[in-house]
């Protein structure tokens, strides 16, 4: 059994938790940008509510919030335990998804530049949140206004003391419409811009999660909001240093750090932190498949590849090689993830073509050619010996499934299970295989995103190219697993033989009796 | 899995995470200051004088000058380094010595430190000395002060007032 990282064990463990609790489709660790997205929106929506009473006066800042908060608590308030909440609900889907791609090691290779982009977004997300704490102007306000100015004082930038501006009354109105500004305008649109370049590199990218995790997750924010709505400190007062203080500690942590650090140890910290997340993609780096190939002679150009590819790796252009087609399609080498769901895509990696000859397709992966597959698989069932003879098609970044090999069971590997053309599981029944049985990561988890989509999408007939009606579906077994889930694969597939068994049973019962 | 063990689970979960957000977005509750303390926040914003005060140069001194350099008085860029302290009941809870900024050490300083200190009433004594030319304290304030749990006092030091200004 290979193993596995410890980390990696206990996220997949509980995965399996959510899986059990929620189904693959609805479970959150599979949604975890979405949700995160959707919080965002919660965020947003209670935010322009709240703007519509909040008072950008020194003076009527805290006023205004406390009327939100207790005269007007049955909309108002809840706004603004929704806001607060979504807020921090928000950096838990955030932390969760940094540590989900790191223990799934989905951080490096190809994966980089999501990563590092993601880094920085972080940090705009807190820094929002921080303003957002200050324009309540209460104790906590205050206190954070001082100590975060006291740490741009600490930068070797700043022209004159910011934290001296909070000494006697020497901030106005002008302050909290700069604030205002930059809580309500500036920030959000810099977020946005984050969060675009965040996934540029994704294709067909989802920003809504399923919609029964929504209305979970909103009912659940509904309900904390009313058992725990969200309170201001007392009114902003230079004279008094409140002794305690709530701190929000998914925004705020930093800050009573710097009661026993000095400006510079936290910035140092701060900074430390941020260059090491940035660099991890590097510690060490992880080296990316080759990049898929056009070959111009066998593209007619229907741009499925483009449309499959979960890295936006695929551009059509016009035509170049005088072709009668219209377009031809191009690979971004840097973009390209070396999944080959692109192959999978292709009409022309239709294995049943050029039987005595090299196999050539419109797209093709130089280190595991499709050519090179057919062979594979062709040899491997040509060996199978006995009864009930299945060919394994799987796919590399999930469960290691080259234990099952035996007499009876080959295995044949593949980068993605959307690489597998659904012409080859018809091939692979056609050359002798009684079962021809798929294993890839679990749903709604694909390593390359999409490929399992695209797999079932292409055998229940939705997608091009499908799965020819002809095929015998009772044939073939699609089971999905991680790499913890060994036992569960072994059942399966022992259950899928039993299955193939009394498949056969049954046809030649038909048989006898039709003689 | 059946539906009615699914539901519940997730109502588990979903308590889970909102507890999790209920409590962290609250508590721990942080402890700036311990039962009976007060803070004092001691600031300035301040350029020392200059080093040595402005020579005139002689006529010889001025010859050796380049012609567009040549100038009437020699004034140095760099400023003294502030010199500061704060005792309360004699003791020292404070003591600082700052260098001018800048290249040429030609830039003032800013100062924002806050010091804990125990409710109740005490000799605030603090002086500051901005003058390498003078030895000791050039501003000096001696007060009594009385201070209330969870107070914040303020001490800064004005040029313009020529001292210290508490509140």
């Amino acid at each position: 059994m290979k193993f596995i990282h410890p980390v990696k064990r206990g996220y997949l463990a509980l995965e399996t938790w959510f899986n059990l609790s929620f189904g693959n489709a609805w479970n959150p660790l599979y949604n975890l940008g979405t949700l995160t997205f959707f919080f965002f929106w919660v965020v947003f929506v209670s935010g322009l509510y709240l703007f519509i009473f909040f008072d950008t006066s020194l003076t009527g800042a805290y006023a205004s919030v406390e009327y939100m908060t207790h005269d007007q608590w049955y909309v108002a308030g809840v706004m603004r335990s929704l806001h607060r909440y979504a807020s921090d609900a928000a950096i838990i889907t955030i932390l969760l998804h940094m540590f989900r791609e790191f223990a799934l090691d989905r951080y490096r290779g190809f994966r980089w530049f999501s990563w590092v982009t993601g880094v920085p977004t972080l940090w705009f997300v807190i820094t929002l949140g921080i303003t957002g704490y200050w324009l309540v102007w209460d104790d906590l306000a205050l206190y954070i206004a001082v100590q975060s100015s006291q740490l741009m004082d600490a930068l070797p930038l700043m022209p004159a003391s910011m934290s001296r501006n909070f000494l006697q009354s020497q901030i106005n109105d002008r302050f909290f419409t700069l604030m205002g500004f930059l809580h309500l305008l500036g920030q959000p649109v810099i977020l946005f811009f984050a969060l675009w370049i965040h996934v540029k590199r994704l294709s067909d990218v989802s920003i809504v999660p399923p919609r029964g995790l929504a209305v979970g997750s909103f009912i659940a924010l509904l309900v904390l909001s009313l058992l725990l709505p969200a309170v201001s400190h007392e009114a902003a007062d230079i004279t008094k240093a409140p002794a305690v203080l709530n701190v929000d500690w998914f925004y705020l942590n930093i800050y009573p750090l710097m009661d026993y650090w000095t400006e510079g140890q936290v910035w140092m910290l701060t900074l430390g932190i941020t260059g090491f997340l940035m660099i991890m993609p590097w510690l060490p780096r992880k080296k990316t498949g080759q990049a898929a190939e056009v070959h111009l002679d066998e593209c007619n150009g229907c741009e499925q590849c483009a449309m499959d590819c979960p890295f936006d790796a695929i551009t059509v252009q016009k035509r170049t090689d005088g072709a009668r087609w219209e377009n031809e399609v191009v690979v971004n080498e840097s973009l390209c993830a070396a999944c080959g769901i692109c192959v999978g895509a292709c009409h022309s990696s239709n294995p049943f073509r050029h039987s005595q000859q090299e196999l050539v397709t419109g797209i093709d992966m130089p280190q595991s050619s499709i050519n090179s597959l057919r062979t594979n698989v062709e040899s491997a069932i040509n060996n199978l010996q006995g009864e009930n003879k299945i060919i394994v098609f799987g796919c590399d970044n999930a469960i290691n499934f080259t234990g099952l090999q035996s007499s009876s069971i080959a295995v044949v590997s593949f980068f993605c299970v959307g690489m597998i053309p659904p012409t080859m599981i018809e091939y692979a029944l056609k050359k002798g295989a009684d079962g021809v049985f798929v294993t890839g990561c679990r749903t709604g988890d694909c390593y390359f995103r999409h490929g399992n989509k695209w797999f079932d999408e292409r055998l229940a007939g939705e997608r091009q190219p499908i799965l020819r009606k002809r095929a015998n579906r009772a044939r073939i077994n699609i089971f999905r697993a991680a790499e913890s889930d060994c036992k569960e694969l072994r059942r399966e597939l022992d259950r899928f033989q039993a299955s193939l068994q009394q498949l056969d049973a049954d046809h030649e019962s038909v048989n006898e009796g039709g003689s | 899995m059946k539906k009615f063990i699914r539901y519940p689970l997730q109502i588990f979960n979903y308590a889970l995470f909102m507890g999790l957000v209920g409590y962290f977005s609250l508590y721990p509750s942080y402890h700036h200051l311990d039962e009976n303390q007060a803070m004092i926040t001691f600031t300035l914003g301040h350029v020392g004088k200059h080093v040595r005060a402005c020579v005139k140069y002689s006529q010889e001194d001025l010859l050796k000058l380049p012609p567009n350099m040549r100038k009437p008085m020699d004034c140095p860029r760099e400023r003294s380094p502030i010199i500061m302290e704060l005792k309360l009941d004699d003791k020292v809870i404070f003591s600082k010595t700052a260098p001018p900024l800048g290249l040429y050490k030609d830039q003032g300083i800013d100062i924002y430190e806050n010091i804990r200190a125990p409710a109740g009433k005490h000799k605030l004594t603090v002086w500051l000395n901005d003058d390498v030319k003078v030895e000791g304290p050039i501003y000096q304030l001696e007060q009594e002060i009385t201070l209330a749990p969870e107070q914040h006092l303020v001490i800064e030091f004005k040029s313009e007032i020529g001292g210290f200004n508490v509140f």
